[in-house]
């Protein structure tokens, strides 16, 4: 296939033209597909949700991203499908006459994203074949001021499955189109890096979309790493190792169960439509002190593979975070992969405070990794967010349970000591106070769910 | 027939499929379009020494900077002229000074970073209460009395005086504001705008332009929501896209952007209030004193008309003997605060729900009997002098929510719960609501609509109403195909604009399907009497009739106009009867707090309200749902946080974005929401006995706050008081829950004199809208 262009409904569309910070969403609508709306801009209301037909397994997935973060160049080579691209008024899609039935539409702008949300979930391979057997979660990135969700979600539980000889269905049994445009493999990445110094290295485009569409950011060039291999890779062995290119919703899938700290902290993590197209590089390499995975992956006692044209090095995530939105990668490097060591702790716990239940930004976040034996606490880590400008460990609330008696008494000496654990500002998504209260009664909530 | 079935929206199959066209996205179908990307203020209040657009004109692509110099017309984008559209002193931060036009959006983005401003700095003030301690107000300053408060008060057995604060609201539709302006030949305009008011959105275009109104056609085709939002605010957009295109001659197109949107048009109003109230010994109410302070922002905008209806509705459904409750609108350096579903009164009626809510225990009551026992009865007014007609519905709706919401029982089980657990309560409230409907503005209720039945039978029907998803266009096909007697599929509704029927009202006050259904209506009779005459009792297929009405030359088409009779109201006295009718609710939510973090959870809600016969029972299910979940995120969620500091960020908005302002989500969906209309509720006088349901079911969305304080309560010992902000959130339920816990305080004052509330500045005005009749015209009772 050319490289510029994106097939979208089955037809080819030219790339050619279109400027480098253009999003998908701008130019689907500019080729008059105007079925996905631009409601946020920055990937929180799903207004723009359309599927792109990713690798899985022998075959591919039609995923929900949201077009709005991501780059229409980053879409080269791809295959799009937009709610235009579903049904028509006098053929509807399964999914759209349930929508239209259920009265899941008023104003109807946010309607063509929670469709596309929807036919993903529709197509899920190992969806069950019952009337409940549709994840509601999967449309939880999606924002309706209007219905109050009640008939959407019953739209989406009245759902069956795709019939026989579907089109979509059928397409997801063969692989996904091949990268093209893109580095090849990680050597290539590392070239393009180093004669691009100035280069954004984009996956996800989940929190560069946002740069891109409110802040009015331009890369001069741009290195897709999403599809790199040495990137997509994951291993369950002796040590854990998560390929940094990998979308946090294939993390999950490919772990299997394997981190249940981590099972954790999937369904609080921002949004399916967000999930589908972040990374864990990314998530470290923005180096954000309220990202979600940090807090777990510090109790994890996790280590950053970074891989430069000289080799590789592993540091530390606890030495990761220097500042402020700064990290220890040098130029020129490129996050290849996250380790986890094992034996993982026995008992661990991720708690996030936030407004919100889904999708929202955590105004405190805290992964817990303890071992009790014998009635003593023999290793506590303990990883907090929201509570200074980098992610960090609770070092003396950690010192403050080791060696101590696992009881209500150490929990309560200790929850004391954690409530002091780091610098919590006033914002608009919570005090100083509430966050410190936050951190002592995490340990006392602990105690309560876990304990005795 | 069609009216009162359980119809979809119109428009479900282009709005699932992404055919459904709204403002924005016409532009792409659209030639030579320009984009339009405003200059925005920094600061709070400050005046605009030196505008120098030189640089961006520099920036390639850049075709025009839009300044004051350039409005042939009246520089002003409102109607009580303090609001203009190129300002000379900014007063809130995001306020337009200059728009620039562009090639591209990228091109007038950029060149909007280019132009030159310099500003001087002014005083400014942000918060309400800096406004209230510097007596900083706009507009009328309304009272409505009844009776002598003093007496009232005097004979009560309790007293009890507090302050009650609550949080304005971001509309949040997902489609932003959005404007396309074309010129036709001979200069005319034609502007695309996602309005609620096309007919007001006309008049402000035409006198920026300096223009008639008949040189000015707006056309809505649908919103991707209104709430109220779109009402006032999208005037001035559509006159900038307007004055651009006339200067340029080609199409413009403005659409804002979220941060745009949220940070430069109004919400709803925020307000303040001060209260005393007295209770007899059974816990009646005899008396209520109240102040309410809305921040209005800096221009008057609906501020009046919504604390005018505010005053009228801190009644909600209850019996006050005496009442003097006064109101003002605050001017501050915010954005201009405007219409938000309800109109001020879920302002006015939360005021009296924390009274209530928080005298409970200090009474010794149940809330629920508490709320029960202060119900309007037959014969008894409403502190304005309207007569509160039905009000045995609101019992019927209680009672019906009591039994099929199981609610003995599950309060039984609430208490066994909390017994059990010592981190988590759970709360069960009930709260009935009273809303009234027709415009307080007299004039205002009144609608067209145009029907025109063709020669093949089929009917084309327009009326004066805009769609922004509250299904008033399915309604009012039902009216036409019931009203004529065809098939819904015969008939076919066209997009609202100006140039078909004139000088309409808003699309607000949940009262367009009365007006515009009464319209069509109308106009649907006159053509049925004169085929009546044609048929001469033969019973014609209607399409046989159709064609001979038109070989026998008689007219196949017409005007409809409503009126709705028996109202009136005088805004200088505060007394009348403005609302043709009242809408009625009652809502139990049951919630579950968690003690270690203030999160909760909705657990079930049951709600029964009155639509009177329901037009289209489907429609009004999803307005029923949609309102309770948007009050819901109104009361617990939804942030609106202004920097009130001093620093460099003094007057913006923190939370302007998706990202920090979370609306309600799927995952805020109460886990079981039972919602039934209340059965036997015709409404005579409206078309076919309905009644509007647009508005009243956001304020069914008290029995969650209501519920979330009896839980936090629940944390402490028996019979505590709590004071809850609004909104609710996880950090407010969480300090709500450690004050039950460790003190119990709250800020009541017991007996008097009390938390004594402003009184009204003699020298104030009153509201003076000019289409009203006086207070002594005979009661419509």
């Amino acid at each position: 296939m050319p490289e510029h262009q994106i097939t979208v409904n089955g037809q080819p569309r030219a790339l050619s033209g279109v400027p480098a910070h253009t999003n998908a969403l701008d130019f689907l609508r500019g080729i008059e597909l105007t079925g996905a709306k631009e409601g946020c801009a920055e990937g929180e209301c799903g207004a723009c949700a359309v599927l792109v037909c990713r690798p899985a397994g022998d075959g591919s997935r039609w995923t929900a991203v949201n077009s709005c973060l991501v780059p229409a160049e980053a879409l080269a080579g791809q295959e799009v499908v937009t709610s235009e691209g579903l049904g028509t008024p006098d053929h509807l899609h399964p999914v759209q006459a349930e929508m239209a039935r259920a009265g899941g539409s008023q104003c109807g702008y946010c309607t063509p994203g929670f469709v596309c949300s929807m036919a993903a979930e529709f197509y899920r391979p190992d969806r069950p074949d019952r009337p409940d057997g549709f994840d509601v979660e999967a449309v939880s990135g999606n924002l309706c001021r209007c219905t109050g969700y009640r008939p959407i979600r019953d739209a989406a539980l009245a759902l069956g499955s795709p019939a026989a000889g579907d089109a979509l269905a059928e397409r997801q049994q063969r692989s996904a189109p091949s990268a093209v445009g893109r580095p090849a493999d990680l050597a290539e990445a590392l070239t393009l890096l180093r004669e691009h110094p100035d280069a954004t290295v984009v996956a996800g485009s989940t929190d560069l979309g946002v740069e891109v569409n409110l802040r009015g950011r331009r890369s001069p060039y741009a290195v897709y790493v999403d599809r790199v291999p040495e990137l997509r890779t994951l291993s369950t062995g002796e040590v854990i190792e998560i390929g940094a290119g990998l979308a946090l919703s294939e993390v999950e899938e490919g772990l299997g169960g394997a981190v249940p700290l981590l099972d954790l902290v999937w369904p609080l993590f921002a949004s399916p439509l967000i999930r589908n197209g972040a990374t864990i590089g990314g998530n470290l390499g923005t180096a954000s002190p309220i990202g979600d995975l940090p807090p777990a992956l510090l109790a994890l006692e996790a280590s950053v593979v970074a891989a430069s044209p000289d080799g590789e090095r592993e540091v530390a995530l606890a030495d990761w975070f220097s500042g402020y939105r700064e990290t220890e990668l040098r130029p020129g490097e490129l996050i290849r992969a996250v380790r986890i060591p094992r034996p993982l702790a026995g008992l661990t716990a991720f708690h996030k405070i936030a407004k919100r239940r889904a999708d929202d930004i955590s105004s405190v976040a805290i992964g817990f990794a303890l071992d009790v034996e014998d009635g003593v606490v023999t290793r506590a880590r303990i990883g907090l967010g929201g509570v200074a400008a980098t992610p960090i460990r609770a070092l003396a609330t950690e010192a403050a349970l080791e060696g101590r008696p696992w009881t209500s008494e150490t929990i309560e000496a200790a929850a004391l000591v954690m409530r002091d654990e780091g610098s919590p500002l006033d914002d608009h998504r919570a005090s100083a106070a509430y966050r410190s209260a936050m951190l002592g009664n995490a340990l006392r909530r602990l105690w309560a769910e876990m304990g005795a | 027939m069609s009216v009162g079935e359980a119809l979809p929206h119109e428009s479900a199959a282009l709005h699932v499929t992404g055919q459904a066209l709204y403002t924005d996205d016409l532009v792409h179908r659209t030639r030579r379009v320009l984009h339009a990307h405003p200059v925005c203020s920094p600061h709070a209040h400050a005046r605009v020494l030196r505008l120098d657009p030189a640089a961006a004109l520099e920036v390639p692509g850049v075709v025009r900077v839009l300044t004051a110099d350039d409005v042939p017309g009246t520089n002003d984008a409102g109607v009580k002229h303090d609001e203009p559209l190129f300002p000379e002193i900014v007063m809130f931060v995001g306020h337009a000074v200059c728009w620039v036009l562009g090639e591209t959006l990228e091109a007038a983005r950029l060149g909007a970073a280019a132009v030159e401003v310099d500003y001087e700095p002014l005083p400014s003030i942000v918060a309400l209460t800096e406004a209230i301690e510097a007596e900083s107000f706009q507009g009328g300053q309304p009272v409505v009395t009844r009776g002598d408060v003093e007496l009232g008060l005097a004979g009560a057995t309790h007293v009890f005086s507090g302050t009650t604060e609550m949080a304005g609201q971001e509309h949040f539709y997902l489609e932003t504001h959005a404007s396309l302006a074309l010129v036709d030949e001979g200069g005319q305009v034609f502007v695309h705008s996602s309005t609620q008011h096309p007919t007001e959105t006309q008049e402000i275009v035409a006198h920026v332009l300096g223009r008639q109104s008949h040189e000015v056609t707006v056309q809505c085709l649908r919103m991707g929501g209104g709430f109220g939002g779109k009402e006032m605010q999208p005037h001035g957009f559509a006159a900038v896209a307007a004055l651009g295109a006339t200067l340029t001659g080609r199409p413009v197109r403005l659409r804002l952007d979220r941060t745009h949107d949220m940070t430069m048009t109004g919400k709803r109003h925020g307000f303040h209030a001060q209260w005393r109230v007295g209770f007899d010994d059974d816990g009646k109410l005899t008396a209520l004193e109240a102040t309410l302070t809305s921040d209005g922002g800096w221009s008057l905008d609906l501020s009046e008309p919504v604390l005018a209806r505010a005053l009228c509705h801190v009644d909600n459904a209850y019996w006050i003997p005496h009442v003097r409750v006064a109101g003002r609108v605050a001017h501050t350096h915010k954005t201009s605060q405007t219409a938000f579903r309800g109109f001020g009164g879920p302002q006015g009626m939360l005021v009296i729900e924390d009274v209530l809510g928080r005298c409970a225990p200090l009474l010794g009551l149940d809330p629920v009997e508490l709320r029960r026992r202060n119900f309007y009865v037959d014969g008894q007014a409403t502190p304005y002098g309207q007569v509160v007609r039905h009000p045995e519905r609101v019992v019927a709706a209680w009672e019906q929510v009591l039994e099929t919401g199981d609610v003995a029982r599950r309060r039984r089980e609430v208490a066994d719960f909390n017994a059990a657990h010592e981190h988590a309560k759970r709360a069960l409230a009930v709260t009935p609501l009273k809303f009234g409907i027709s415009f307080n503005f007299t004039a205002f209720n009144q609608a067209g609509a145009l029907v025109h039945v063709y020669k093949d039978g089929s009917v084309l029907i327009n009326h004066g109403g805009t769609e922004m998803g509250q299904g008033l266009h399915t309604k009012m096909l039902q009216v036409a195909a019931t009203g004529l007697g065809v098939p819904m599929e015969r008939v076919r509704l066209a997009p609202t604009r100006t140039d078909k029927v004139p000088n309409t009202s808003a699309t607000a006050a949940s009262s367009s399907a009365d007006l515009n259904g009464g319209a069509v209506k109308d106009a649907c009779d006159q053509i049925l009497a004169r085929l009546r005459e044609v048929d001469a009792g033969r019973g014609l297929p209607w399409d046989e009739l159709v064609r001979e009405a038109y070989f026998g030359r008689v007219q196949l088409w017409a005007a409809g106009f409503y009126r709705t009779e028996g109202i009136h109201w005088d805004s200088a006295m505060m007394q009348g009867h403005p609302f043709k009718y009242f809408a009625y609710g009652v809502a139990a939510a049951e919630v579950e707090v968690d003690g270690f973090t203030g999160t909760y959870t909705t657990r079930r809600v049951d709600i029964v309200q009155d639509a009177g016969d329901s037009l289209s029972p489907l429609v009004d299910l999803g307005q029923v749902e949609g309102g309770f979940v948007q009050g819901m995120g109104w009361l617990t969620l939804e942030d609106l946080r202004w920097d009130e500091s001093d620093g460099k960020g003094r007057g913006r908005l923190t939370t302007q974005s998706a990202s920090t302002y979370k609306l309600p989500s799927l995952s805020e969906l109460p886990d079981e929401l039972n919602v039934a209309l209340l059965e036997h509720a015709h409404e005579d006088g409206v078309v076919h006995g309905s009644k509007a349901v647009g508005e009243p079911p956001l304020m069914l969305a008290f029995s969650v706050r209501e519920a979330l304080r009896e839980a936090a309560a629940a944390f402490g010992p028996p019979g505590i008081s709590v004071d809850l902000p609004s909104p609710a959130t996880p950090e407010a339920v969480f300090w709500a829950v450690e004050r039950a816990r460790t003190s119990g305080e709250h800020h009541l004052a017991v007996g008097l004199p009390g938390v004594v509330p402003d009184r009204k500045d003699p020298d104030a005005p009153s509201l003076h809208p000019a289409s009203e009749q006086p207070a002594t015209a005979p009661t419509g009772a």
